[in-house]
């Protein structure tokens, strides 16, 4: 466990602040990450928020973290322990925490916290994710544009719902301007393997794909690309540099806003338990800096579907949609709701590939 | 040139090279070190301190080579350290196998997290720069480094030395009883130590294969349990080379193959597509040496055992 050093950045502002909480010095709030930092993916994404906390609270609040933490009985035991070394408020980042969650949070009522990708709430609980399926909707848009072939290539890692939205998401964004795209799905079966990952995107470049983009958690798929010349959407974290030629943009994960925001809340005594599901609009979900080899009228049309998406007129999940049968599965004029797109099992027509 | 039939089927054949040669390097190693009646269960940590050395050396140095010697002397070190423990101390090799396992998983990811965000040209680019604009055919051949070379020709060497020489008659006799290599006067512990490092300095070959030339790159725990498929693989293919390398391509090949058939539209469902590699490879492995006799024939008959001189 590492403590912010950042007590330098002490803000004027900090008389602004009040504390609800009695306790005198700075809030207290940690984190649990499910996997090492390192310097891209899921946990990084958290840790940069955490340190976005750090550097707009300075020393009104003390933040640290526990990285690596496997999901089940040991994340009882760091949550239990974070709750009574006197955190105040604790984000635990990663979907197998939701049990162990909810039981320590209810041995400490008075304390608050937030569980990631979760839906069991209580009081002192709340959860919250990012609607991520809207940058696949924003980058399938810009695939459309750049690619020769019609043929995209999908690293995917399980068929949970999370991972399916985001393969018809970007399926959809890509046939909105290219209605030939066919997206092919391989499954690896593992959130990390760089191996699989990299003999995933081989197999599918060889098989005419030459955009990739994937749903796993290292960076083999953005260094493929490189190696190959074929471009990248790269997922989590930017890895511009791990494709410096091919990789267009990342749909990445962004929870700096949210994290102040709530840390700001329990110190103002504001807090309330509930659920927040962000996309472009609460900044949750961006694009990374887009590749030198995206021309001026493709940045600007993306750029475009994403201020729409962030407005709100219009949805990645809206009618007409068929199914992988043909079927209309989503009627012109309707969109799926939140508990639809929540549930999803099922493929757009357009993708290749079985869940 | 541009025949794209050839160049799938091509492809495929290279996929599954590349797939197998960690498991071969690895495996190949463990094999001539259970042969000598040692039990090292520190392949997938030998793998990751391999691959971080070798990843750490070749950044360093900007040369490939040097990267792969020391990896092979890192593990070889993990594997002497192992040594030590077991055939000096006599500590329960099953247990010195898992701890360094788990030293392994550990100490790399302490070293190796300066290295974290330093990509690197694979060793095929590095070899032939002009590969991202190649045919396609030739593209596929150039992804035969010479690494995958040296995993398809090192178990006929191994072979070779195992069946056709007198220090290999010697290593295997070692492993079958140490009671009576020592009473023909052979040194056990030298004999058992040389296989131990030689095993030790194959699992760090395949560990920088992996960082080096197959994803190049290092991330935290990348070997991602082929250290223990090498290990499982030597168990199946009942000690012998040809049979372990059988092995290691089938494995290699029908994961690759279950990405191909998805890549070709084939509908098959992706839990069935994961379990398929090891179903496959222990139904064949099991099938080919189901005869009792050779079995216990292949088997080092003292593997594990601790060995006193004095005992």
């Amino acid at each position: 466990m590492r403590l912010s050093r950042r007590t330098l950045l002490a803000t004027p502002a900090l008389g602004l602040l009040p504390r609800a909480a009695s306790a005198a010095g700075p809030l207290k709030v940690a984190f649990v990450y499910v996997s090492p930092i390192g310097d891209a993916g899921w946990t990084f994404q958290h840790e940069l928020g955490r340190r976005a906390v750090d550097a707009a609270l300075g020393d009104a609040v003390k933040t640290s973290f526990v990285e690596n933490v496997e999901e089940g009985a040991d994340a009882e035991r760091v949550i239990r322990k974070l709750a009574t070394d006197g955190n105040d408020l604790i984000f635990t980042t990663s979907f197998g925490y939701m049990n162990p969650t909810l039981k320590v949070a209810q041995q400490f009522p008075k304390l608050k916290f937030e569980h990631a990708t979760g839906y069991k709430r209580a009081a002192n609980l709340a959860t919250y994710s990012a609607r991520f399926y809207e940058g696949r909707f924003a980058t399938g848009v810009l695939a459309g544009r750049m690619t020769k072939s019609a043929i995209m290539g999908y690293v995917a890692a399980f068929p949970i719902p999370e991972v399916l939205q985001g393969i018809n998401a970007f399926t959809l964004g890509a046939r909105s301007v290219n209605p030939k795209v066919q997206v092919k799905v391989v499954w690896t079966s593992s959130w990390f393997d760089p191996g699989k990952e990299r003999a995933a995107a081989d197999t599918l470049i060889a098989g005419g794909a030459d955009i990739l983009t994937h749903h796993t958690d290292s960076t083999a798929v953005a260094q493929a690309g490189e190696e190959k010349g074929v471009f990248t959407i790269a997922y989590n974290s930017d890895q511009s540099k791990y494709g410096p030629k091919t990789c267009l943009t990342a749909v990445t994960h962004n929870w700096n806003d949210y994290y102040i925001g709530r840390v700001k809340a329990v110190m103002a005594g504001t807090w309330t338990s509930g659920d927040v599901w962000g996309g472009f609009k609460q900044g949750m979900t961006k694009l990374a800096p887009y590749n030198a080899a995206v021309p001026e009228a493709v940045r600007k049309e993306v750029d475009g579907q994403i201020a729409v998406l962030a407005a709100g007129t219009a949805k990645p999940f809206q009618g007409p949609v068929n199914d992988q049968a043909g079927k209309v599965k989503i009627p012109a004029g309707h969109a799926l709701s939140d508990k639809d797109i929540a549930d999803m099992k099922w493929f757009v027509e357009g993708v290749q590939g079985k869940i | 040139m541009h025949n794209p039939g050839l160049a799938m089927c091509l492809a495929l054949l290279v996929a599954t090279l590349r797939a197998a040669t960690p498991l071969i390097l690895a495996g190949i190693g463990e094999l001539v070190t259970e042969k000598s009646g040692v039990l090292n269960l520190g392949v997938e940590g030998m793998m990751l301190v391999g691959a971080v050395t070798g990843f750490a050396a070749t950044v360093t140095t900007g040369n490939p080579f040097l990267g792969i010697l020391a990896a092979m002397a890192a593990g070889a070190l993990m594997a002497g350290a192992f040594a030590f423990l077991t055939l000096t101390l006599l500590a329960n090799q099953v247990a010195t196998g898992l701890a360094l396992t788990i030293f392994g998983v550990g100490f790399s990811a302490l070293a190796g997290a300066p290295f974290q965000s330093h990509p690197i040209p694979g060793l095929a680019t590095l070899l032939f720069p002009d590969l991202a604009t190649a045919s396609p055919l030739l593209q596929q051949l150039l992804l035969i480094d010479p690494l995958v070379i040296l995993a398809v020709a090192s178990p006929v060497l191994v072979h070779l030395f195992l069946a056709r020489t007198r220090p290999g008659l010697i290593l295997r006799a070692t492993g079958e009883s140490h009671e009576v290599a020592h009473a023909f006067g052979y040194k056990v512990i030298r004999i058992r130590l040389l296989a131990t490092l030689f095993g030790g300095a194959m699992a760090g070959l395949g560990g920088a294969y992996l960082s080096l030339a197959y994803t190049p790159m290092w991330t935290e725990n990348m070997v991602a349990g082929r250290g223990w498929i090498a290990l499982a693989l030597v168990v199946f293919s009942t000690w012998k080379p040809f049979w372990l390398v059988l092995g290691a391509l089938l494995f290699g090949f029908v994961t690759i193959a279950g990405f191909q058939a998805e890549s070709w539209g084939i509908e098959l469902a992706p839990n069935l597509v994961a379990t398929l590699p090891y179903l496959a490879t222990i139904l064949v492995l099991v099938l080919i040496s189901r005869d009792k006799v050779r079995l216990t024939l292949n088997a080092p008959a003292a593997l594990g055992k601790p060995f006193h001189p004095a005992g």
